[in-house]
């Protein structure tokens, strides 16, 4: 059921409101910690089947869907365009209504061509997530990105964020805008002329977002400092002489970070061109957070999957605030335990909150009855305990 | 053959006619208008015309009709179908057809086609060099005989401005206008969208206005350069106004037209990658149509043309990055002018005439034709200012759907087409009863 705020698919942060973008970053939180099982496995989303429809090479975005899918319980698919009938010259969108008669619940998708979800999401009863399309978004890497950030500095709000290098082509850069700007930065952009066109600082309103003239006056003082990838696959004229030149003039290195503030954080969406865009010892020094970023990834993407699985990123299915997330309540802390029956939520699906049974784990759950407890009472709002409410989005 | 549109508004600027007269037409040419209530002429068709307007019949200086080779997008006879439903007596047709129209044997093609189908008028246009590819001049002085009005690349500009001063010296010896697509390709960089905050926040490649600009600037130095009879199509940005406005300034042959979906939708309808808001040129900002409502009002703009530019439905539902440039046109274009201009007050209804009829026929030299003057030819758009009416693209004459005005209820319509005296379409007797 799509809810009045409902939103069936996630095409892009720039039409998410600031209280949507909030709550699946808590409720991602709430999903980290169970990566951090030994059995990372919930039922949220049992018998419910993932596509992963990739036209575009990728290693991390494709390989953190299907492990958030897997790990909430989802059949997940892997289709890269090289195994698919594109190669046979099949359209988008015939591809999409095949994978469609096979009623899959999700279709991840990620393509060369910006506006690819939203021609998917007007013919698919499955929901859309855009894993990255073109040049224009890539939500779930805004969100990681906002992810890793609030756990580092507390929160986004009033934080000056640099985001550095190829701002014309980057769906990254985009929605990182969109977001960071959303929830109060302030975001300044900076690269090489024929790459951050002044223009872009129309992409806001509010004057969050400002075009630096050079890379050094966007790193001046800043909290965060993004570096983008150099897509040379998205280049097809120069846009710079050399990457060489890129190094020396807009490169991440050591000296040009030292300008930002002494606590200042750096991230890279990856994969990273080491020695160009960034220098190896600011992506392997203390201030990178680059794998941070990656493991966010996985639990952004659960909490994005287990909400439109919902029918809304708003979490509309809460009932108390104090109640855990039910797809995470279980925790195999035992100090943790608490003897409140009420916290003993079921899963939407009707499923106890137990670890999905698995060879190994099974002489551990089976001994003490499990209670539950939440995770981060403050920040995580519980979400249902009802059964209803939670059937395929119908159409 | 004889008709009387009696009742009717008449309008022609050509005459100064702007007044209740009957229009008498006799064997395909006007014999004469009458003053209302002068009586029947024996053995005459009468149209009614009560509370319409009776304009000389507009002319579309820019169609595709795709036939010859692209018949599944549109023929020539569904394109004159299309045409005469939505007011238009007489189409351009453009010469990037499967054969390119570089050659007599195509144009005499296009021309039987159209004789067959027997519609619309559908006058022929060159291409200016072989195969459009840009490099040597095509024959024009043969396609001239066989029935060419005008030549033109269209679809792309000639990129060399060497070759294209010799297109305009050479076309000038036989009067010929040369018509072109102004878009410099290095500028564009394979944009498929207006260049502005709305490509930069959709991820879509931009094709930046100046595009237009400098090929309009350069086009207009050859012009004056040439002595040439230079026509720029479906202009769509500031720059390239002010191009056209300052050539007629320094009083060379420069005109140029404008396509309604120009002024009436921006850079912002493509905002959910409906490809049916791509075209080339492409959607702009609203200071470009500013600009264009601008240029409508003090006269810098001379026509309004459709660039009806059919295309089929699987081709459409590609990417908005692999999706073909075009829209249909012929049906929505008189809806749109009426609404957004007329309506609007942009323009008034005798400068709409000149727009689609009057000046069209001086661009492209077409004798007898844009004007009701005794002997002239029996073409003739009949209107309802007021109509209310919604368009269907499903009901559609045209073989193709390709529209971003399906459902778009407008003010205004062509309800009746007289082409060569004969009444060849007329609008659902429903409609006109609203008519006021």
């Amino acid at each position: 059921m799509k809810t009045e705020s409902g939103r069936r698919h996630l095409l892009g942060i720039g039409e998410l409101s600031a209280e949507e973008i909030a709550h699946v970053l808590d409720t991602a939180e709430s999903f980290r910690e169970i990566s951090r099982r030994e059995i990372k496995k919930v039922p949220a989303l049992r018998g419910r089947t993932i596509i992963n429809l990739f036209f575009e090479p990728s290693t991390r975005t494709r390989t953190s869907f299907e492990i958030a899918g897997k790990r909430l319980s989802a059949d997940t698919i892997n289709i890269s365009s090289s195994a698919s009938s594109v190669a046979k010259g099949e359209t988008l969108l015939d591809t999409a209504r095949n994978l469609e008669a096979m009623s899959p619940d999700f279709i991840v998708i990620r393509h060369p061509s910006a506006g690819a979800p939203h021609a998917l999401a007007r013919i698919c009863r499955a929901a859309v997530i855009n894993a990255g399309d073109g040049a224009h978004e890539h939500p779930t890497q805004a969100l990681l990105d906002a992810m890793t950030i609030r756990q580092h500095k507390g929160g986004i709000e009033g934080l000056e964020v640099a985001i550095l290098g190829d701002i014309l082509h980057s769906r990254v850069a985009r929605s990182n805008a969109h977001l960071l700007t959303k929830l109060g930065a302030r975001v300044r952009l900076a690269g090489p002329g024929t790459l951050a066109p002044p223009e872009f600082a129309s992409l806001v309103e509010g004057g969050g977002l400002k075009i630096a003239d050079r890379v050094e006056e966007a790193i001046e003082g800043a909290d965060v400092v993004m570096v983008l990838r150099i897509q040379r696959e998205r280049q097809d004229a120069a846009f710079f002489p050399s990457l060489r030149e890129y190094a020396v003039h807009y490169g991440l290195n050591r000296k040009r970070l030292d300008a930002a503030k002494a606590d200042a954080i750096v991230m890279h969406p990856g994969p990273m061109n080491r020695g160009i865009e960034i220098a190896s010892d600011v992506a392997d020094g203390t201030r990178s957070l680059i794998l941070d970023q990656v493991a966010n990834g996985l639990a952004v993407r659960m909490a994005v999957l287990y909400l439109l699985d919902g029918g809304s990123l708003l979490g509309q299915r809460e009932v108390e605030t104090a109640k855990p997330h039910p797809a995470v309540a279980e925790t195999p802390d035992a100090g943790s335990r608490t003897d409140d029956a009420a916290a003993q939520t079921r899963l939407p699906l009707g499923g106890e909150l137990e670890p999905v049974a698995a060879g190994r784990a099974e002489p551990e759950t089976a001994a003490p009855p499990r209670r539950f407890r939440a995770h981060r009472p403050k920040t995580s709002r519980a979400v249902a305990t009802q059964d209803d409410g939670h059937g395929m989005t119908d159409d | 053959m004889r008709l009387l549109i009696a009742n009717g508004y008449l309008i022609d600027p050509t005459q100064g006619v702007n007044g209740g007269k009957d229009l008498f037409i006799e064997d395909g040419r006007v014999a004469g208008l009458l003053a209302r209530g002068e009586g029947v002429p024996e053995s005459a068709e009468v149209f009614d015309a009560t509370g319409l307007v009776v304009a000389p019949g507009f002319i579309d200086l820019h169609t595709h009709l795709r036939e010859p080779g692209q018949e599944y997008k549109e023929t020539i006879e569904t394109g004159a179908s299309a045409a005469i439903a939505g007011g238009w007596t007489s189409v351009c047709a453009m010469p990037n057809t499967d054969p390119v129209n570089d050659n007599p044997a195509v144009t005499r093609f296009v021309i039987e086609q159209a004789e067959a189908a027997g519609l619309a008028n559908v006058f022929p246009v060159g291409a200016i060099t072989k195969n459009s590819e840009g490099r040597e001049l095509a024959e024009m002085g043969e396609m001239k005989r066989a029935g060419v009005v005008a030549v033109s690349d269209d679809g792309r500009s000639v990129p060399s401005a060497g070759v294209m001063r010799r297109a305009m010296e050479y076309a000038r010896g036989f009067d010929l206008t040369v018509v072109d697509h102004c878009e410099d390709r290095t500028l564009a960089g394979g944009g498929v969208m207006h260049e502005g905050s709305w490509s930069l926040r959709l991820g879509l490649r931009g094709s930046p206005a100046l595009a237009e600009e400098l090929d309009a600037l350069r086009d207009c130095a050859l012009a004056q350069l040439t002595g040439a009879r230079l026509h720029l199509a479906h202009v769509s940005t500031r720059g390239a106004l002010e191009a056209v406005r300052r050539a007629k300034e320094r009083g060379l042959a420069v005109t140029c037209e404008v396509a309604p979906h120009h002024f009436t939708l921006s850079d912002e309808a493509v905002r959910d990658y409906d490809t049916n808001t791509k075209m080339c040129p492409p959607l702009r900002s609203l200071e470009h149509i500013e600009a264009i409502l601008d240029a409508l009002r003090d006269g810098t703009i001379d026509a309004i043309a459709t660039d009806h530019a059919p295309h089929h439905a699987d081709e459409k539902a590609l990417e908005y990055d692999h999706a073909p440039n075009g829209i249909t046109g012929l049906e929505t274009a008189v809806g749109l002018a009426f609404d957004r201009l007329v309506h609007e007050g942009v323009v008034n209804l005798e400068r709409l005439v000149e727009l689609c009829s009057v000046n069209p026929a001086k661009i492209f030299s077409l004798a007898d034709r844009g004007t009701l003057r005794p002997g002239a030819r029996g073409d003739v758009t009949i209107l309802d200012p007021d109509l209310e009416w919604t368009f269907d693209a499903s009901r559609s004459k045209s073989k193709s759907r390709n529209t971003p005005f399906d459902g778009w209820t407008m003010r205004g319509a062509a309800v009746a087409t007289v082409v060569g005296g004969r009444l060849v379409y007329r609008r659902a007797e429903e409609s006109l009863a609203t008519s006021y």
